[in-house]
């Protein structure tokens, strides 16, 4: 088996704020094989956002990467200089970020929107070569040719959405990360745009990274699975295990809260509320709002620990 | 907005906002220099035949005379004062008018809102100081005009900033959640306007006051320095204007020049940095990470 | 037979110029009774006219033909002391729990005020015990919540102290504007509880405007589908969802993701199938002669372009607008309520 072609190892983020460190992320690790799809999941405020960001290396003050390494292709991105993580993105690795369709150029067209991170990572394309490049593009995410020569306001937000995977994919990275790709599309269009990424992935043979919190899109888009919780992971595995057989208390009541055709009018929520990231809860983080804490998981954080083959999770009910 | 505690936090704001800090704090230092400095000075020098003429800064005279006799030290502070206390009139009734008028306006609509609009864009669109120079002149004894005077004469113009900005934030918010929320809960239209919208929009009152203080001086200044106005009180404007009568530049009578000159930028470099100061105070989305 | 307590009659609402114009609520009709103890959900993608709907429920929006009829009394002609009781009686949770925060206030304020102007407590103790009980009961401490400003509280929290305030209000009728798609999924469920509850034990009727058919599924008991504007199918929600007969419903969903990896997407639903996704843009209001969802239709003929379906029945409480179903019994359109008439 080769190596995967993503590891992530001890990454941690912190926001340093007047109060103290916030830990957004601490002490996260994982692997992604090639071509794989995972799915990172989590509550708002959990981490995940910012996972997204420390891969790209995009945290802003006061943030910062406190430690871990982020192993993409044998090269460790915490350690690169601006200019060789600028040539990484987009070659290697490419994000498409919350809101994103939000966030195209009003004023410059769709084609050049499209070609604009190419030319500007030194690719050298005549004008032929360059149109050529914009309608394979446009093929790819199943956008009519003509669009490339509209600007943003002139589209939907389905068809801007799939502009920005078309815009991630220019230059054939290995990897694309997608924040809440679909988050303010209507349910028809999330499942047009949802289609088009995984098609591109088998195509194009991508690992893809889908962030977000809706666990029905997860259950229907993604290989594999990661839970995470107050910047920490609890779970990773394969969709199926991960949904038919949950290992952590919180991701089966994850699960368990959604509304599913057979339980209607049951609801069952999760308990309490999300811990502060500034004062982390000692012990196991999650253990003020787990229905199957005792006195141990107060007292020592769970190891993140393999107790299969490919299936980890930090809970001592495995681990212990 | 926050509603931020006690005089400490004030100062920590100011410290990571130093347009606003520097601004208030040359403010404070004009303020200081208008008022206490009146101590230290015998107001009758102001006038003129009370010292001797074109005298250059000396440790008797440390700001030197023009050349009607007049103290320019004493002439400074006591302009600054006036000139501040006019730009302060012109604001004060020119916010008063244009929040009345703004919140009128944006809230209510309709014909009252056209009525208001048409003349704020008329206003807007007529040289704004052309009108005063008709209206500073036409007033009986425009050479014995007093503070209160001028500066209600440039508040017929200072009001129209003001009430279209107030007007702008008024229309958008009052779409939002919140306000729907206080009509569900039973609030009336001006319990809407006082409790809810005004609190929000104090930070665009203050960046209003500003500015309209600011165009205040402008335009007194405008209007001073061609003559028009009080010709014995030692206005800042009227300072320039008796320079220039008296060819202070081709007498090489440097100081005259410099001094008013000196006083009117640091006027000006305030307001600008407390405007700054207040726009980066009213969009928290360009405030800094704390 | 009673006057309904808000009745929509014959509401179209447009907006834009001349040229360029949107029909958000196209010839509406639908009545809601006091003590209707049911949930009605009306379900769409942006555009449909579901939030229309509701802000015209509201009196925040005015129709441009039709009337909007409050007790019988169109809204426009309400006294002073009528229409402070219209708000006394209609409620809204609206979507984003931060917009109606007003930030410079407490909290608090979202509960007291209301309290305060429709006088439901006599003095301050009795106020305070009022919200601190709403509060428990969505699951909320009173003491880690009271005295907070907005932005010291979560998302969650905030739309939790939202619907805490529909339940101590008590209101004649809830109008929810999507309360829960701001909010984490794994939240979703306690505040659907809470909204069920308020209609159950207390007895209000709440009209739930979202896109998400699942959580419509789960609260409500019948379920309006919109499209630009007009209804196309409308009923008994556990019949609509399971077996969808409008192709539009179909293809709404088929397209639920879900929380199952092992359907496919589009099996979940009785009868799989997945309905062909026609990529059309958008034809202008103007040029609309017959069903609005022709366009798109999988099963389009030319009877669809001549002038918009009525309402068809398929049971006693479901209709389709679909000319698939035209040799069935036919529903006016001022008689959509028939529809939802308590069995």
């Amino acid at each position: 088996m080769s190596a995967p072609l993503l590891q992530v190892d001890d990454l941690k983020v912190y926001y340093h704020v007047r109060a103290g460190a916030v830990k957004a992320v601490d002490g996260v690790s994982f692997d992604l094989p090639r071509g794989i799809k995972m799915g990172l999941v989590g509550e708002s405020g959990s981490g995940k956002s910012t996972m997204a960001l420390a891969m790209m290396r995009m945290i802003k003050e006061p943030g910062r990467i406190e430690g871990g390494r982020v192993i993409l292709d044998g090269t460790d991105l915490v350690g690169l200089s601006k200019e060789e993580m600028r040539q990484t993105k987009l070659r290697k690795l490419a994000m498409i970020p919350q809101g994103a369709m939000n966030s195209l150029n009003p004023v410059m067209r769709i084609d050049k929107q499209l070609v604009d991170g190419m030319i500007d990572h030194g690719v050298v394309m005549s004008k032929s070569e360059r149109q050529d490049r914009v309608d394979e593009l446009l093929e790819m995410v199943d956008l009519a040719p003509k669009v490339a020569s509209m600007y943003p306001h002139e589209l939907s937000g389905g068809m801007k959405q799939r502009v920005c995977v078309a815009m991630s994919i220019a230059m054939e990275p290995d990897m694309v990360i997608a924040d809440e790709p679909t988050s303010a599309l209507d349910v028809v269009i999330q499942r047009q745009v949802m289609e088009t990424i995984d098609r591109l992935q088998t195509d194009l043979g991508l690992a893809v990274i889908l962030i977000g919190h809706d666990m029905g899109l997860m259950a229907q888009t993604v290989n594999r699975l990661a839970v995470m919780y107050a910047g920490k992971l609890m779970e990773v595995g394969e969709t199926e295990d991960m949904f038919y057989e949950p290992l952590h208390p919180y991701t089966e009541l994850l699960i368990s809260s959604l509304p599913v055709l057979e339980n209607k009018g049951v609801f069952s929520g999760i308990p309490g509320i999300t811990p502060s990231l500034l004062t982390p809860p000692s012990g196991c983080v999650f253990h003020t709002r787990c229905p199957k804490a005792w006195d141990l998981c107060q007292k020592e954080i769970p190891q993140f620990t393999e107790v299969e083959s490919g299936r980890w999770v930090a809970c001592h009910l495995h681990t212990a | 907005m926050r509603r931020g505690g006690g005089f400490q936090s004030l100062i920590a704001y100011l410290k990571r906002n130093p347009a606003l800090g520097w601004g208030l704090a040359i403010l404070v230092f004009l303020l200081l220099f208008a008022s206490v400095g009146e101590l230290f000075i015998d107001s009758e020098d102001v006038y003129p035949l009370s010292e001797p003429i074109n005298e250059i800064p000396s440790a008797k005279y440390p700001m030197g005379t023009d050349s009607q006799g007049r103290d320019l030290l004493a002439s400074l502070i006591l302009g600054t004062r006036m000139t501040l206390s006019i730009g302060m009139i012109a604001g004060i009734v020119g916010l008063g008018i244009g929040t009345v008028l703004g919140f009128i306006s944006g809230y209510f609509g309709g014909v009252l809102d056209d009525v208001i609009k048409f003349i704020v864009d008329v206003l807007m669109t007529i040289p704004q100081f052309l009108l005063l120079v008709m209206i500073a002149s036409s007033v009986p004894k425009p050479d014995e005009m007093g503070i209160v005077q001028m500066g209600l004469i440039v508040s017929v113009v200072s009001w129209v900033r003001p009430t279209r900005a107030i007007r702008a934030q008024v229309l958008s918010m009052r779409e939002r959640a919140f306000v729907m929320m206080a009509k569900l809960s039973g609030m009336g239209g001006m319990e809407i306007i006082l409790k809810e919208l005004m609190p929000n929009l104090l930070p665009y009152l203050a960046i209003s006051l500003a500015g309209a203080v600011n165009a205040g001086v402008l335009s007194s200044l405008g209007l001073q320095t061609l003559g028009i106005g009080n010709l014995r009180e030692p206005s800042l404007g009227m300072t320039i204007y008796w320079l220039r009568y008296y060819n202070a530049f081709l007498r090489g009578m440097w100081w005259w020049i410099l001094e008013p000159v000196a006083v009117i930028a640091l006027i000006f470099i305030a307001f600008l940095l407390i405007s700054i100061g207040l726009d980066e105070f009213a969009n928290p989305r360009t405030r800094r990470a704390v | 037979m009673t006057t309904p307590l808000i009745e929509l009659k014959n509401v179209t609402k447009i907006f834009g110029g001349k040229q360029d114009y949107t029909v958000a609520l196209d010839d509406m009709s639908f009545s809601l009774d006091e003590g209707y103890a049911k949930i009605v959900t009306i379900a769409g993608e942006s555009g449909s006219g579901k939030t229309t709907m509701g802000m015209l429920m509201l009196g925040f929006y005015t129709p441009t033909r039709g009337q909007v009829l409050y007790r019988g009394q169109p809204l426009e002609e309400l006294t002073g002391k009528e229409r402070f009781q219209f708000r006394r009686e209609i409620q809204a949770v609206f979507q984003d729990p931060f917009a109606v925060y007003n930030p410079f206030y407490k909290v608090d304020n979202l509960l007291s005020i209301p309290i305060k102007n429709f006088k439901l407590a006599d003095s301050k103790d009795e106020a305070r015990e009022l919200m601190e009980e709403s509060l428990s009961r969505v699951g909320l401490r009173p003491e880690e919540t009271l005295g907070r400003y907005p932005h010291q509280l979560s998302g969650g929290q905030r739309q939790r102290i939202a619907v805490a305030r529909a339940l101590l209000l008590k209101p004649k009728l809830l109008v929810t504007d999507e309360p829960v798609s701001m909010v984490d999924a794994s939240l979703r469920s306690t505040i659907l509880k809470s909204l069920r509850a308020l209609n159950q034990d207390f007895g209000v009727p709440i009209f739930y405007i979202t896109h998400d058919l699942t959580t419509a599924y789960h609260i409500s008991d019948y379920i309006i589908i919109l499209y630009r504007g007009s209804v196309m199918e409308a009923g008994n929600v556990d019949s609509i969802i399971r077996d969808p007969q409008h192709p539009y419903t179909r293809l709404l969903v088929s397209s639920i993701p879900w929380p199952d990896p092992k359907l496919e997407w589009g099996e979940a639903v009785g009868g799989g199938g997945v309905e062909e996704i026609i990529q059309k843009s958008q034809v202008a209001f103007a040029d609309i002669t017959g069903c609005k969802f022709a366009p798109r239709c999988p099963h389009v003929m030319d009877i669809c372009h001549q002038a918009p379906p009525e309402l068809f029945k398929i049971e006693q409480d479901h209709v389709a607008t679909c000319y698939l179903y035209r040799d069935n019994d036919s529903l006016a359109r001022e008689n959509l309520n028939e529809v939802f008439a308590d069995s």
